[in-house]
């Protein structure tokens, strides 16, 4: 019952193994073994969103995954978002739109932002606010976080014309 | 929060998922998108001493068309419903009825049979499934049984599925042109259970009521069939008169668990108001007015 167990996987473009016993849950394997400390520990109750992560190309909370399912699971977390070439345009639309305050929920909205606009890259605004519909923030009142979406919608697509 | 210790399996087959069921004597919990599971684990209103995630069996994927019904994979996620041209063509009220459910995260876990087998009243495909009067595939290692979705409810988490059996196929019809349908649901805020919901799939002769379903969701200990409200309106022209009728006989069975969402007067109120709003929308569906 207390067995470990072999988990790999990759991470941000890298390979992983990690040995975990069953109830470890995907967010502390990335926080406290890989030290991926970006992707947050919320509500703890895959409400809030804080601890989103992109898995096999879906938005998924990493409270409610177990580290062994995510075995040969292709995961990218907030750290994987900046290239060399700077800030992802999520993240540029978050500085340049103030979309966060105290910042708690951010890496979450962030990975949710990201995955969304490959989803809907032309969403409007009602859009915006049903495809994040995941994620709470205590702090902004959502205003300035929709505007950030737009913002990082409009960037990504006149880089791919 | 971290769930109690468990073992885990990954089978890779039905067949190897239904031996580990068979062995491990009702000890063991099947994992489906595990959005209702793992949190009650968390809570340890769950301990199960094995885990069997059925999420790499490729078998329980997908939809398809057979016939005039619809087979659903038992592991499809929610997700995958609401982005299949084939519900919405073929049977539009259950994308309308995952759009209600949960948030987009949630709804890439969470899986239709999960939501089904799980046997919560809150849950918003059961009511769905009886309305529509779908069929429940159930397997276990000694062969297979189909049930109505009917039959399939007993009570709060507990439903007819046997320790050592596992959903593996949920069947809803096609419905025919001219059908209308309506899930109406009340909800605090995003991802929140009902305080009350209503299904109605009906279909209209001219302006007589054919054949009618009305079901409730979160308000009884299973979902509810409102039977004499059915019974009230087949064969009618309905009216405002007769959806006030109906309205009335679907919250006489109504008995919902008082909590934070509200009081039983208050969800019964508005198990009454969706009911109303449900037909409505139905006839008005079943008339291509929406």
């Amino acid at each position: 019952m207390n067995d470990k167990q072999e988990v790999t996987f990759t991470v941000n473009g890298e390979k992983v193994s990690v040995d975990v016993v069953p109830r470890e849950l995907l967010v502390h394997t990335l926080r406290e073994r890989l030290n991926l400390t970006g992707t947050h520990i919320g509500c703890d109750s895959s409400h809030c969103g804080a601890c989103t992560v992109d898995f096999n190309g879906r938005s998924v909370k990493a409270c409610t995954v177990l580290t062994v399912q995510a075995q040969d699971a292709h995961i990218v977390t907030v750290e994987g978002l900046a290239g060399p070439s700077g800030l992802h345009p999520v993240q540029e639309g978050f500085q340049q739109e103030h979309g966060l305050q105290c910042g708690f929920c951010t890496p979450g909205m962030l990975m949710r932002a990201y995955r969304f606009l490959q989803e809907n890259p032309n969403p409007t605004e009602d859009q915006v606010r049903t495809g994040m519909a995941g994620n709470l923030c205590r702090c902004t009142g959502y205003q300035n976080i929709v505007k950030a979406v737009q913002y990082a919608a409009n960037k990504l697509s006149a880089r791919s014309v | 929060m971290i769930p109690p210790s468990f073992s885990y399996r990954a089978p890779a087959t039905v067949s190897e998922a239904l031996a580990l069921l068979n062995e491990s004597d009702g000890e063991a919990k099947v994992l489906a998108g595990g959005h209702s599971l793992l949190p009650m684990m968390k809570f340890r209103f769950a301990e199960p001493a094995l885990l069997i995630d059925i999420g790499r069996i490729p078998e329980l994927k997908g939809i398809r068309q057979v016939g005039n019904r619809i087979h659903i994979g038992a592991m499809t996620t929610e997700n995958e419903l609401l982005e299949s041209a084939l519900l919405k063509e073929k049977c539009p009220l259950l994308p309308e009825v995952v759009r209600w459910i949960a948030d987009p995260q949630v709804r890439n876990r969470g899986t239709i049979g999960g939501d089904i087998a799980h046997g919560d009243p809150a849950n918003d495909h059961p009511a769905t499934m009886r309305a529509l009067e779908a069929e429940f595939v159930l397997k276990s290692a000694d062969g297979e049984r189909v049930v109505a979705a009917d039959d399939f409810y007993l009570g709060t988490y507990y439903t007819l599925l046997e320790a050592n059996e596992l959903l593996t196929e949920i069947r809803v019809p096609v419905l025919p042109p001219g059908t209308g349908y309506a899930y109406k649901k009340l909800k605090r805020k995003t991802g929140d259970f009902a305080i009350a919901a209503a299904c109605v799939v009906l279909s209209l002769t001219g302006d007589k009521c054919e054949r009618i379903a009305i079901t409730l969701t979160n308000v009884g200990p299973t979902p509810l069939r409102a039977e004499t409200a059915e019974k009230l309106l087949t064969g009618k022209a309905i009216d405002d008169q007769l959806v006030e009728q109906a309205a009335q006989l679907a919250m006489e069975i109504c008995d919902p668990a008082e909590d934070l969402r509200g009081d039983k007067e208050y969800k019964i109120h508005m198990a009454g108001e969706m009911t109303r709003r449900a037909i409505r929308e139905a006839i008005d569906r079943a008339r291509g007015r929406k």
